[in-house]
């Protein structure tokens, strides 16, 4: 049942927010990938069991949605309306959950959220310590919709933007709002979005793309993942009012071969998107046709560079091409073609919605809006995060992110995947901001946040990022093709105890020639990773080159794994793991490995129950 | 063992191969552009590509061998030679790498003695590393066979194996 | 007529001509590998890199695809140039260690090979230039070879590293090949080349074998041209 118009649509939008009840009682349940790898999808069952048992199915919602951020706390179920929130929820705790919390408005101890410090016990979403600090305007909606649902997207006013859009707005008026709101890419490149589209309407040529970019590929980043799993039709919404500003008809979303509930959340957003008439011919009787099309990608994290991901979509493999001509003006299929990353397309409806002076309110001078990042590694509170520009590392890591796992000691963070560097104790008051992400040597990126802690070695890092490079360079040049793997080749011989005096010289000279000489940005930004841990913990290069020791204790051929005679019980449980057969003792007598068997693959550490196994 | 034999087993005769890729690009309406997901789909019905099917696909797209040879080993997605019985995926993001997914690489390696990005010689498993599952609260994961196994250790690991049917020693005996 | 500078000189270029072609044309030297006349630039060695300044902003660009711009200034020995040369040239060494013409350029470049990277033993000669896929696909127009892989692992070769019987045995490739990577062997009344055996046809006047049957054929399908007046070589006609 297509809607005509936008009266019509506006229509439809007010009666399904009245049929909703906002006093009534909904049990939402986390699906993202990450808690239904915790059995998310088995405990929605379970209630849907439950409540159906009790027949209280007119009483009580259920609702699968996306990721809720917080995955450290998998499973997570929170209970509308009071939004009380339950953390490691098993399916032994859904009848109760049923019966005492959402009929009787008692709350389950055992499953609230305990302030680490404190140990007191935390009720409702919005004071949990994790949720306090962020500005959730794109992600937090994850929480209130089923995505696959499209009316409970309308219930929460969606594609309201878009027929704002098409209503009142010339597409020239809408890139001016975009401009002055001065959305900057989420992808990694931090370009001015409405600077892009302006290009790209501008540009001599037809058909005009409009691509979304879902091909995240740094490795720790899964926002897009989310969003698109979550809440497709924000990005969708996003795209189609973008499509209206530049004049394209036709749009494709490129997603990661890897995801696929986000493939098929999408796919079925789409499918509804048409059905109602929001997408295809003649939307909402404006005049303006638009489609969407889905690829997947083959496995191959050049592809996210924009000139490579065309060449995919043509049907040929990811080889990116010299840029000295915009794909704005020469892209898809040698078309005009505006490309954007998931997040960018999904801060769109809010910049229609609540206006580009709004939009500039929040943020720093020239980094406008929030940023989700994914805030993983040695953490306490890993998970999805989103923040306004201008919040300092120190206030997500501490008091998002709560610290250090283990009680260990903060080290460093990295942010922008293998483009970006490691940024040291030193700056963690620096405020998240484009620029001057980029200043200290690193770069805002998709919005991976690795945070590493004094037992994570820096050089190991280093050869771990040109490592995944070589993985994916593509091949085409010579700087990258051969560059990158010859200086993973020297940190291979650093971490390994082969380093010698002018290594590091040499890896400053050639990183030179492979950021002038790179083909695309792939091979350009190779060298940040390396350059970054150089300029901030030259020392541990030293300390493997000259020493040949591992400060942080990782570098195998650098370490040894010994027992401590005090702490050993004598157990044998090492000893019986031991691939090498190198741990010997009387039983209940302290054991000792045998330094020249010892093939250093940690199963003595990961099995030890005393604290015994020593790294040195 | 010679590449072509392979293909030509049971589940996968020269028919089949042929019938399947014709259906498949129909699908697509021959756009040669939908290579990449045609030869997805291709791989899912015949659990790898064998060479017959590159040869079918030339034929009914009027592509090249050489240019479908080029897309099937640039892409990971691709495996040219058949998959095992199991397939083990470890995540190497970032994440997971720095809580020691790299301890548990060297360890499934030598347990099967094969390298990341093989099959053992009876075809039971095959291992990869791959980028990034964005799971990472749950990190190092193993996924086996499309289930996620979070938190993996070398222990851990080994106590799969032992699960799988693989001889292994555990800290259990 | 577009107005640039480059090397300090004042030069005039068609609108569409390359740096390189602008620069060749008006004697400047800019060391070369992949490019060829009769192919598309890929711009895949990186050999032809030069510093391009517009208004403030300064560039490292492959002078074999950037198009001349009125007001452009083109340097193309500077520092940054000659790094990432320098670079380029020890890399390719490395990799295909018995390369005499990336030694001859790199001699001629005053560049000393760069004894930290251990050379390959596996590549053979093949700087992947990418000449010998693109004249099989662009000018031939069988694509009997083509790449594979990726990475460091990126190679070039008939499909599976097999014989390839979309070969017509012209030897294009073998010619266009800047290191002699490709072998092409004449034994007999046969031509070797990507291990498949091709019978020569002869002239039906002097004799001579001067073409692959294969080949012939391939033309008279293509051209229409029948097969018996192809077997006329070339001096004979």
């Amino acid at each position: 049942m297509k809607i005509k118009s936008t009266e019509e649509f506006k229509a439809l939008q007010t009666q399904i927010s009245n049929s909703r009840d906002p006093e009534k009682p909904c049990i939402t349940v986390c699906a993202g990938t990450g808690c239904i790898a915790y059995g998310a999808d088995k405990l929605v069952d379970k209630f849907k069991a439950e409540i159906e048992e009790a027949g209280l199915q007119e009483k009580i919602d259920i609702r699968s949605t996306g990721c809720h951020g917080f995955c450290e706390q998998g499973p997570v179920v929170v209970i509308h309306p009071k939004k009380i929130f339950y953390r490691r929820v098993g399916l032994d705790d859904a009848a109760e959950v049923i019966q005492k919390t959402v009929l009787n408005g008692e709350v389950l101890d055992r499953l609230l959220y305990a302030d680490p410090i404190s140990g007191e016990k935390i009720t409702y979403e919005d004071d949990v310590p994790f949720y306090k600090k962020q500005m959730r305007l794109v992600f937090g909606m994850n929480g209130n919709i089923d995505p696959t649902s499209l009316e409970d997207y309308l219930a929460i006013g969606g594609y309201g933007a878009l027929a704002k859009a098409l209503d009142g707005m010339k597409p020239e008026g809408v890139i001016e709002e975009v401009k002055k709101a001065n959305l900057r890419g989420r992808g990694g490149g931090g370009f001015p979005a409405g600077w892009k589209w302006d290009s790209t309407r501008n540009a001599e040529g037809t058909p005009k793309y409009v691509i979304c970019n879902a091909d995240e590929g740094d490795p720790g980043a899964y926002m897009d993942r989310s969003l698109l799993e979550g809440n497709p039709h924000s990005v969708l919404e996003g795209m189609i009012i973008g499509a209206y500003a530049i004049g394209s008809n036709q749009g494709y979303i490129y997603v990661r071969n890897e995801y696929p509930l986000a493939v098929k959340n999408v796919s079925i957003a789409i499918e509804k998107g048409r059905d109602l008439g929001l997408l295809g011919d003649n939307i909402l009787g404006s005049g303006f046709s638009f489609d969407i099309t889905i690829i997947r990608g083959g496995g191959a994290f050049v592809c996210g560079e924009s000139s490579a991901l065309f060449a995919s979509i043509e049907g040929r493999v990811g080889e990116p091409r010299a840029k000295y001509i915009h794909g704005t003006d020469k892209g898809l299929y040698d078309k005009p073609t505006n490309l954007n990353n998931v997040e960018t397309w999904a801060n769109v409806p809010l910049i229609i919605n609540k206006g580009a002076d709004w939009y500039q309110s929040i943020g720093t001078e020239n980094s406008k809006g929030t940023k989700i990042f994914s805030l993983v590694g040695k953490i306490n509170n890993t998970g999805l995060v989103e923040i306004p520009m201008g919040m300092t590392l120190r206030e997500v890591i501490e008091d998002i992110g709560g610290g250090i796992l283990k009680g260990r000691k903060f080290k460093a963070v990295q942010t922008g995947g293998p483009s970006g560097g490691c940024i040291p104790e030193e700056f963690l008051d620096m405020k998240i901001d484009f620029d001057e992400l980029t200043e200290i040597g690193s770069m805002m990126g998709s919005g991976g946040m690795i945070v590493m802690d004094d037992r994570t070695c820096m050089v190991d890092v280093a050869r771990y990022f040109l490592k995944f490079l070589e993985g994916e360079s593509c091949g085409k040049c010579v700087p990258c093709r051969e560059g990158v793997r010859r200086m993973r080749e020297i940190l291979d011989d650093i971490c390994e105890g082969r380093g010698r005096e002018g290594d590091v010289e040499l890896l400053e000279s050639m990183s030179q020639g492979v950021i002038d000489g790179a083909l695309c940005a792939l091979g350009s930004t190779a060298s940040n990773p390396v350059m970054s841990t150089i300029k901030y913990f030259r020392n541990e290069y030293d300390a493997h080159i000259r020493d040949k020791k591992c400060p942080a204790g990782v570098c195998k051929e650098l370490i040894r794994y010994t027992i401590d005679a005090e702490k050993c019980t004598g157990c044998r449980a090492c000893a019986r793991v031991c691939p090498a057969e190198c741990i010997s003792g009387e039983k209940k007598q302290p054991h000792v490995i045998d330094q020249e068997r010892c093939v250093k693959c940690g199963s003595c550490l990961d099995t030890c129950k005393f604290d015994a196994v020593l790294v040195e | 063992m010679s590449r072509g034999g392979l293909g030509m087993n049971e589940a996968n005769s020269v028919e089949k191969i042929e019938i399947e890729v014709k259906n498949i690009v129909e699908k697509y309406n021959s756009n040669k552009s939908f290579l990449v997901p045609i030869l997805q789909d291709v791989q899912s019905k015949l659990n790898y590509l064998p060479k017959e099917a590159l040869d079918a696909l030339s034929f009914h797209l009027s592509i090249p061998v050489s240019r479908i040879y080029e897309v099937a080993t640039f892409y990971k997605a691709f495996s040219l030679e058949p998959r095992g019985r199991h397939q083990l995926s470890l995540c190497m993001g970032t994440a997971c790498y720095v809580r020691g997914a790299a301890l548990i690489e060297s360890n499934i390696e030598r347990v099967l003695g094969i390298k990341a990005g093989e099959t053992t010689p009876d075809l039971e498993f095959s291992f990869e590393t791959v980028n990034c599952l964005g799971a990472c609260a749950l990190g190092p994961i193993l996924v086996v066979d499309g289930e996620y196994h979070g938190q993996m250790n070398v222990s851990k690991t080994n106590k799969l194996f032992k699960k799988l049917g693989k001889d292994v020693e555990t800290d259990e005996d | 007529m577009i107005n640039l500078v480059i090397d300090d000189k004042k030069i005039q270029a068609e609108e569409g001509a390359t740096i390189l072609q602008a620069a060749r044309n008006n004697g400047i030297e800019i060391p070369t590998l992949c490019y060829h006349d009769e192919l598309t630039a890929s711009g895949a060695c990186r050999l032809c890199s030069v510093e391009i300044k517009k208004g403030k902003r300064t560039r490292i660009v492959t002078s074999c695809i950037y198009q001349v711009e009125e007001g452009l200034v083109v340097n193309t020995r500077s520092e940054r140039v000659l790094n990432v040369r320098r670079l380029v040239l020890q890399l390719l060494m490395a990799r295909c260690p018995g390369a005499e013409l990336v030694r001859e350029i790199a001699e001629k470049e005053g560049v000393e090979p760069q004894t930290r990277f251990h050379p390959d033993e596996d590549k053979g000669k093949c700087i992947l230039c990418r000449k010998c896929v693109e004249v099989c696909e662009q000018v031939v127009g069988v694509s009997a070879i083509g790449f594979s892989y990726r990475g460091a692992e990126k190679m070039v070769g008939p499909p599976f590293m097999e014989s390839s019987q979309t070969c017509i045995g012209c030897g294009a490739c073998a010619y266009v090949c800047p290191t002699g990577h490709i072998t092409m062997e004449e034994r007999g009344d046969e031509r070797i080349i990507w291990d498949r055996h091709f019978k020569m046809a002869k002239c039906t006047v002097c004799g001579k074998k001067f073409a692959p049957e294969d080949q012939l054929k391939y033309i008279s399908e293509t051209t229409g041209v029948s097969y018996d007046t192809l077997t006329t070589c070339v001096d004979c006609r």
